[in-house]
């Protein structure tokens, strides 16, 4: 049996790591990541885990030793927020080319400039195309239970990529929660031992690892790694489904809330999922027919299953904590790929943008409810007037109130009582 | 198991590591050195290599010339992977996956540019970790693989792309960076300086690297004839010429105790060996006299101070 703890978003992170015991762990500190590699090492420190762990001067040289640890047939792991991020962007695009497998908690955090510690998800935005699995998390449970998938989905051998698992910098990652921690040896059998194809280390069969392609192969195998992220998908859903059967514990590709009889849905990641659930229930409560969508898996991007969950609403709100700075609209990514996806699979419906929370600013359920009411009068028009809404800045033009909902059309407060 | 005998006869009997087949240009001194540094190694090896010209030269896929296990990663982070492969080799063995008697040396190759510079911050994080593996600089002076530009080895007055010979720049206005004695200075078991055209010197350090309890580093000149303009036939006279006027000494700290390897029997004049080298031929025109006598003079210099420190008689 497991227990409940009261851990840190980060100690769930690092607790799972030591339930993993990787070979190979190479981090640096970051805020707000440190509670991870700070937590690993006293377990290090403590004899409970014997990883080699390499606390090496940056994060560029921490994804750069666990490539070569999982070239050479290791199980490598890091994390890192951030800056640190982008510190390592060079090494993320090698790491998933030469298709190895490393697992890395990103404890999402904004970019400088200007410097702020805070939460958005600029960084991890950022690094969305470098052919990277990315699983985002609501909260400290879903981060220690991704960060275990994360192992069998990197190392499963129709995939072999590298994941990574992001939480919300201090809102997740500094907030204790109650989580529960699977048995050790519960989560040694879920994860196994990697069987690594080809390693560094087989002097047998001497290997050459990182050679240069030039235009006669280099197309060749950037056409394999999309093979491997397309086969991602399917291998995501197969260890949920051992996941769940071992520990109880259902997760797919995204989660649905109050979805099914929606006229409007709200489509957002990690932590603002629970706020905009407030927001969804107060709504409710009024008669409003709303609901709300997370994705958990951003890449590879279920736009598929995606759709055809949204299908039935006539309108959506995708909530982004990042920006696509000159892509259409300076709207955000999420909203950027929603509405690529409702293209390709024929669906006409309006798709609005709210960009919120950057460098932390923190997003209430009053807001989320200012967005529902935006969603519904689109809903009600049929197009939008301002397809990208920067929500809680000054200077922007504010959301409509549910109140003002209410006088502008007032048979939507009494349609549900 | 006796370790084979640093003779030629028996050395070329050994098969090589790097094989031939690769597309290095003709007279390149990498070839030699990477051929010395790894004949020298009785164990299986492991190689790291920064990007650079050994490793564009040596992999073009799909054909590889290395016969040993073989890694590059990128260019600033040489020391990085190998820490990671050599971590990984330890905890393989902790749990049993390598059997506990399996000896391997992992050897990193790096240019200049991917060392002295670029890739300085992960060398100096690597060796103050500890990390056991030898790392070699192929110091060509220069970045050679992009076209001949300046690095912080290349030499003061030196023709590169980017310190170009022109109305008011005679070539690299700056020293070269004392990189040797930076390592040094890390404490690490074994550090050394050595050249290709004094192979014996070469292979036996690469045995103490190797044998050495902890990381390892040797800093070797790495003749470039593209970028230094030369004959290509002349690959290791122009290197010799280097140790003979003391602009390249060949020196070992091993344990923190400075030991000259190697002290010419006459110490030649720096122009012996910038006349050799198209690089360095506008420093013959008069107006440049005075630069050559502030080259000489800062060989000199460097060599004293090498020598004082190697308890030599200056």
């Amino acid at each position: 049996m497991g227990r409940w703890m009261a851990l840190e978003g980060t100690e769930a992170v690092a607790y799972a790591m030591k339930q993993i015991a990787p070979d190979v762990v190479a981090a640096y500190p970051i805020t707000p990541q440190t509670g991870i590699v700070q937590t690993f090492a006293q377990f290090v420190a403590d004899g409970e885990v014997s990883t080699e762990f390499l606390q090496v001067e940056s994060e560029h040289s921490a994804l750069s030793a666990c490539v070569g640890a999982a070239a050479a047939g290791a199980r490598a792991m890091t994390a890192t927020s951030s800056q640190g991020l982008a510190l390592m962007w060079e090494i993320l695009y090698i790491a998933a080319a030469m298709r190895l497998p490393v697992v890395m908690p990103v404890v999402n955090r904004a970019l400088s400039a200007p410097i702020n510690i805070h939460c958005d998800h600029s960084d991890s935005m950022g690094a969305r195309d470098a052919g990277w699995i990315q699983i985002y998390s609501e909260n400290a449970q879903e981060a220690y239970d991704n960060t275990l998938q994360a192992v069998r989905i990197a190392e499963h051998p129709q995939v072999r990529l590298p994941v990574m698992v992001m939480m919300d910098g201090f809102i997740t990652s500094h907030a204790v929660e109650r989580v529960w921690i699977e048995e050790d040896d519960a989560v040694r059998a879920f994860v196994g031992t990697y069987q690594p194809a080809c390693t560094l280390l087989n002097l047998e069969r001497p290997l050459t690892f990182g050679a240069l392609d030039f235009y006669d192969y280099y197309f060749e195998h950037k056409r394999h790694q999309v093979e491997a992220m397309r086969r991602a998908k399917e291998a995501i859903l197969e260890v949920a489904e051992d996941f769940a059967r071992r520990f109880g514990r259902r997760y797919g590709l995204f989660e649905t809330y109050r979805l099914e009889d929606a006229e409007v849905a709200l489509v957002v990641l990690s932590s603002t999922a629970g706020t905009a659930r407030v927001a969804v229930d107060n709504l409710r409560r009024l008669g409003w027919r709303v609901g709300l969508l997370k994705p958990r898996v951003y890449r590879p991007f279920p736009d598929h299953e995606l759709i055809e969950a949204l299908r039935h609403v006539r309108a959506i709100g995708v909530m982004d904590r990042a920006i696509a700075f000159g892509a259409m609209e300076n709207g955000g990514p999420l909203w950027l790929d929603m509405l690529a996806a409702a293209y390709r699979h024929g669906l006409h419906i309006p798709i609005a943008n709210y960009v919120f929370g950057l460098g932390g600013r923190d997003i209430t359920p009053s807001e989320i409810e200012g967005i529902f009411t935006d969603l519904m009068q689109i809903a009600e028009r049929g197009m939008i007037t301002r397809p990208v809404t920067y929500v809680g800045v000054r200077g922007e033009a504010p959301l409509p109130t549910p109140a003002e909902w209410a006088l502008w059309l007032p048979e939507a407060t009494i349609a549900g009582d | 198991m006796a370790a084979t005998p640093l003779n030629l006869k028996v050395l070329s009997e050994k098969r090589t590591p790097l094989s031939g087949g690769h597309r290095l240009c003709a007279g390149c001194a990498e070839a030699i050195i990477v051929k010395q540094v790894l004949l020298a190694i009785d164990d299986p090896v492991v190689v790291i290599n920064g990007t650079g010209c050994l490793e564009v030269s040596t992999t073009i896929f799909p054909y590889t010339a290395w016969r040993v296990p073989w890694i590059h990663v990128a260019f600033e982070n040489t020391a990085a992977v190998a820490a990671g492969v050599e971590a990984a080799y330890r905890a393989l063995i902790r749990r049993r996956a390598i059997p506990e008697d399996r000896r391997v040396v992992f050897v990193a190759f790096a240019g200049d540019g991917g060392t002295y510079d670029i890739g300085l911050q992960a060398l100096s994080g690597a060796l103050e970790r500890g990390h056991k593996f030898l790392y070699v600089c192929l110091d060509n002076e220069g970045y050679m693989n992009t076209g001949i530009q300046r690095s912080s080895a290349t030499p003061r007055g030196a023709w590169t792309t980017t310190t170009p010979v022109g109305a008011v720049m005679p070539g690299k206005p700056q020293w070269r960076k004392d990189l040797t004695g930076i390592i040094a200075a890390h404490r690490i078991p074994y550090v050394a300086q050595a050249a290709p055209s004094h192979w014996k010197d070469l292979m036996s350090k690469v045995r103490k690297a190797v044998a050495a309890d902890g990381p390892a580093f040797l800093n070797v000149l790495a003749d470039c004839n593209r970028g230094w303009r030369h004959d290509p036939a002349l690959t290791l006279e122009v290197t010799r010429m280097a140790v003979e006027t003391c602009y390249w000494p060949l020196f070992e700290v091993e344990n923190g105790v400075w030991r000259l390897s190697y002290r010419p029997r006459r110490k030649l004049p720096i122009t012996e060996y910038l006349k050799l080298q198209g690089r360095f031929a506008h420093l013959f025109q008069p107006e440049y006299q005075n630069l050559v006598a502030e080259i000489q003079a800062e060989v000199d210099r460097r060599w004293e101070e090498l020598l004082r420190r190697c308890g030599e008689h200056v």
